[in-house]
């Protein structure tokens, strides 16, 4: 018969092997993933892949419509959520102590910030694709936009939240207007903070799919018009994948390693650009 | 500066103030609009199918595009079902990973870990469709599916879960891959919460003579419950609202089956297959209909989490 203490020892012992594991588990998905991206995705990671448009079924070509695609349709989703984001973002940290409109807007924000994509497809589909009767750059741009949007409004509030008060006070006492307290101080201070947020609404819109299928859906050509259907490199992958070609699988691969490497990037700059400003200051 | 000067530069700043205070506040309305846009045009997509087949589109397992007949059930059982897997994976493995992160790992590997664990959130979902569909599939219909078949699938009661013809693509496959992407979730929101526990509640313990595992499960989950049920909820959310991971290998077969290794459909990959190609006006709108279910279930499932984690933020605040 083991002793009590024995026995509590046994039970501590096992269940941090156990968590030791799990941390283990977790790693381990990581690098799998990560190493069948670059076995399959550097051999077919050419120079031609930037060069040519994506081919017809069965024969060679590139991804550059569609990285020029991706790459636009996210400039325009980022400029136009981002604005909307830190205004609104500013709301809540500054004016927001009293009044109903901030606790409420901030519950919808967080719910709406791990909302479904796909649903967000459905939604501009239904406001804009359906009434101009075709699928287009601008549409998915404006998907893109309504996912950016939260994540800016989340992290503008956090790093508002994060510059003293006696900084606003001190703007005060000198004369300043609240408008040019919160622009030239309190937006100042929290800049780093913002950029690191902005960054990492950039790394989640340029992997997603969902959104852009109902929206930009796809186009085989070279299109710089917004107006249009247009190529981008989810979406493409996600055709290319599902090909019984072997040619598209190939190409399927070099856009699914661009596009990993482009947002493990982006998430590692913005956390190395942050814990920078936040040590300097 | 003369008097009047003053004052009129005194105005404009008055002006200033009050447009950019209500430049703000139109902007955090915008928010509020945007749900109420979201939940109104789905409303109006959907109309047509909720006139022509009413409550029992929530029932119906019909899928039949040619005689305009829709049912709900098999997208909506399928999400439930892929989803509840990837709970019951990723809850154990988070909470293990988390436990490690707040109580046992050195100090120097503390922050790289956990930033390995938030990269694996950062990766994008249609990557881990592929890598399941031609990795990870073909590996599971090799070596665990035939195994699952002659040792589960010959036990009594859950045996008819796991027999079927090993294909790799499924539910289970799609329930696991989930599994793996919400654990990042489900982990970093753990080890936030974890974090909040005063450390004198902890070295109490402590210095009574508890074991770290006894300090984790008798003292620091009893604080954080509430807060581990909210992240867990966080989880549930994104996994039932997953689309292209679960695309990948769900198969998207509109048949119901007992089993978990057939393959079935969720409400998101049948949006994702079949959108574009829907012909007719109550296809299109059954298909929109099912994306205001799925709304609706992760707006509720959300709403709970952030509760849940509000309510644990407010009781940090009246304890320290």
């Amino acid at each position: 018969m083991l002793s009590l203490y024995t026995r509590r020892r046994i039970i501590n012992a096992v269940g941090l092997a156990i968590s030791i594991l799990a941390m283990a588990f977790g790693l381990f998905w990581l690098c799998w993933i990560l190493w069948t991206l670059l076995e399959h995705g550097l051999p077919a990671l050419a120079p031609v892949v930037f060069a040519q448009m994506t081919p017809p079924p069965g024969s060679s070509g590139g991804l550059l419509n569609a990285i020029a695609g991706s790459l636009m349709m996210t400039l325009v989703g980022t400029l136009i959520g981002t604005p909307i984001g830190i205004l609104a973002g500013t709301y809540l940290a500054e004016f927001g102590q009293r009044g109903w409109l901030a606790p409420i807007t901030r519950f919808i924000n967080d719910v709406l910030l791990s909302a479904p994509s796909i649903v967000i497809g459905l939604f501009v589909y239904e406001v804009y694709v359906v009434h101009i009767k075709h699928f287009s750059g601008w549409a998915g741009a404006l998907a893109l936009s309504i996912i950016v949007i939260p994540i800016v409004i989340r992290t503008t509030e956090n790093m508002l939240r994060l510059v003293p008060t006696t900084l606003r006070e001190a703007a005060a006492a000198l004369g300043a207007p609240q408008w040019k307290i919160i622009n030239f101080v309190t937006l100042r201070a929290a800049r780093a903070g913002i950029i690191t947020g902005v960054m990492l609404a950039i790394a989640r819109i340029s992997g997603e799919t969902a959104p852009l299928l109902f929206t930009a859906l796809n186009n085989q050509f070279w299109n710089s018009n917004m107006n249009q259907p247009m190529a981008n490199l989810p979406v493409v992958i996600f055709q290319f994948a599902m090909s019984p070609y072997e040619d598209w699988q190939k190409l399927a691969w070099a856009g699914a390693l661009l596009i990993t490497l482009s947002v493990l990037t982006l998430n590692i700059l913005a956390r190395v650009l942050f814990r920078q400003k936040a040590a300097s200051h | 500066m003369p008097m009047f000067l003053r004052e009129a530069s005194l105005k404009r700043h008055t002006v200033l103030d009050l447009l950019f205070r209500n430049l703000t506040r139109v902007s955090a309305f915008g928010v509020l609009i945007l749900l109420a846009a979201i939940i109104g045009s789905l409303l109006v997509g959907s109309m047509p199918a909720i006139h022509t087949f009413g409550f029992g589109f929530l029932t119906s397992s019909d899928w039949d595009p040619v005689n305009d007949k829709f049912g709900a059930l098999i997208p909506i059982v399928g999400t439930l079902v892929t989803s509840a897997i990837a709970l019951l994976i990723a809850i154990p493995v988070s909470f293990g990973i988390a436990i490690f992160l707040t109580e046992l790992s050195p100090r120097i590997l503390r922050r790289p870990l956990g930033v390995a664990i938030e990269l694996l959130a950062g990766i994008p979902s249609i990557i881990y469709g592929m890598w399941g569909l031609f990795v990870f599939a073909p590996l599971f219909a090799d070596h665990v599916e035939p195994w699952l078949n002659d040792h589960i699938g010959t036990m009594p009661y859950i045996g008819p879960l796991f027999s079927g013809p090993p294909m790799g693509i499924g539910m289970l496959a799609a329930g696991i891959i989930l599994a793996i992407m919400v654990i990042p979730f489900i982990a970093s929101v753990m080890r936030d919460v974890f974090e909040v526990v005063p450390t004198l509640l902890k070295e109490s313990a402590y210095g009574l003579g508890a074991t770290t595992w006894e300090v984790m499960w008798k003292v620091v989950l009893p604080y954080t419950k509430i807060g581990v049920v909210g992240g867990i909820m966080l989880g549930l959310g994104r996994a039932l609202g997953e689309t292209m991971a679960v695309t990948f290998v769900i198969g998207n077969s509109h048949e119901l089956s007992k089993s978990l290794l057939m393959p079935g459909n969720s409400i998101a990959s049948a949006l994702a297959n079949e959108f574009t190609e829907a012909y007719g006006e109550l296809y299109t709108s059954a298909l929109i209909e099912l994306g205001l279910i799925l709304f609706f279930i992760t707006f509720v499932v959300l709403s709970l989490a952030r509760y849940m984690l509000y309510k644990l933020g407010q009781r940090e605040g009246q304890v320290s």
